[in-house]
């Protein structure tokens, strides 16, 4: 009886706090009116969210594509169609890697910064002082991070993936000496605008709406105590790692199926 | 932080995220050689047997791509497949050109070449290409070679 009850408890607060985010997003959007029209705000939470998290992403992408470029080039050369590897490189990156490992590393790096930021404003009471002062905290605070952080995520998934690509050329091309002419447009005849970049893109933007949904959620939610700020953060990076690959599954399975 | 030096950084990252998504969709992807709406010109052809031929696949005369299949379909009443293909309006090709699904390499992708006749009439948007050959279907091929074998077995 106990344990039907403790089943039943869990249940009725899961759907609260998925209802609760909820209206928590939707009211997010209806008050971001304040995010475009003191668009400084949001230019303040681009750099945050956006520019600090370049080096991350560029260094990342240069690597993850030098290794696909190695691996692709060892795997490809035993049926001697090693040209294809610009082709593998940028398929890979610009579908799936780019948004989606671009996406893990933004929430692991702005998105848990965010949390912690807006648990930490609750905790020391400056969201009921805004309150207080009749300024929308919503508004005020997390609006402009929502809109910077929706509007970095699909560059630095670009960014990712051209970055990637040049590591794939450095890698096979410059050292391994798989010919530049047959790399390059082996890659342009099979990575089609519409199909791959644009979905790519699709891709990104999502994931930027998820990923800051979760975070300033998470956030705003979060005890006011140190313990629940980082209980809050650790949840951020872990329900927006998990969104972002259910939502690419998801994705991908409209995108690139069914043609 | 200094208002313009944020300025200036967020400036940077949104130019530099811009160019990425050009160098993708011009340097990684086909958006340089895409044909647009418009520009293009629609041709049918009817094949018996296409392979392994899918949408998107290039069409290529003298080995040059110069469009792209469209559209393909099944026909019910000749029981035969219908191609639609998008062709570059800068290009041409007279009325009795014979189109044929042909496969790059041994294991290669599929594509349709078209090898142009002496026609002085130019074929127009949305005419049927009359003259066609079907895909090469290894199967058959090997089925048939293995038939004849065995004819010649038989006759020794």
């Amino acid at each position: 009886m106990k344990n039907l009850r403790g089943i039943g408890h869990q249940v009725v607060n899961g759907v609260w706090r998925l209802g609760y985010a909820a209206r928590f997003f939707l009211l997010t959007l209806l008050r971001s009116a304040t995010s475009f029209r003191r668009f400084r705000l949001t230019v303040k939470e681009i750099y945050f969210a956006g520019v600090l998290s370049l080096i991350i992403i560029s260094v990342s992408g240069l690597f993850v594509g030098m290794v696909l470029g190695l691996q692709g080039y060892e795997t490809l050369q035993k049926y001697g169609a090693s040209e294809a590897v610009g082709t593998l490189v940028a398929l890979s990156l610009t579908r799936e890697l780019g948004p989606v490992v671009a996406a893990l590393l933004f929430a692991s790096r702005a998105g848990s910064a965010m949390t912690a930021e807006i648990g930490l404003m609750k905790a020391t009471e400056q969201i009921s002082a805004m309150e207080m002062m009749a300024v929308d905290p919503i508004a005020r605070v997390i609006g402009p991070r929502f809109w910077g952080g929706v509007i970095s995520m699909p560059l630095l998934a670009a960014m990712f993936s051209v970055v990637g690509v040049f590591g794939g050329y450095l890698i096979t091309v410059v050292l391994i000496g798989v010919d530049e002419g047959a790399f390059w447009s082996q890659m342009q005849s099979a990575v089609d605008f519409r199909q791959d970049i644009v979905n790519g893109v699709i891709k990104s933007v999502v994931f930027g709406v998820a990923v800051t949904a979760i975070a300033l959620f998470e956030g705003y939610d979060a005890p006011p105590t140190a313990e629940g700020v980082s209980g809050a953060t650790t949840r951020t990076v872990v329900t927006s790692s998990l969104a972002i690959l259910g939502l690419d599954f998801v994705l991908t399975a409209f995108m690139f199926t069914g043609v | 932080m200094e208002r313009t030096v944020l300025d200036l950084w967020v400036g940077v990252f949104v130019a530099a995220g811009i160019a990425a998504l050009l160098v993708l969709a011009l340097k990684v992807g086909n958006a340089s050689t895409t044909f647009n709406v418009g520009e293009t010109y629609r041709l049918i052809a009817e094949f018996d047997n296409i392979g392994g031929l899918k949408v998107r696949a290039p069409v290529k005369s003298a080995g040059v791509v110069v469009g792209r299949v469209d559209d393909i379909q099944f026909e019910n009443q000749r029981f035969v497949a219908r191609v639609a293909m998008k062709i570059d309006k800068r290009y041409a090709f007279p009325k009795d050109t014979s189109v044929s699904i042909l496969t790059s390499g041994l294991l290669g992708e599929q594509y349709i070449g078209l090898d142009a006749g002496g026609d002085s009439a130019m074929l127009k948007d949305g005419d049927t290409v009359k003259i066609t050959q079907s895909a090469l279907v290894l199967e058959k091929l090997i089925g048939q070679f293995l038939y004849n074998k065995a004819a010649e077995g038989g006759a020794k």
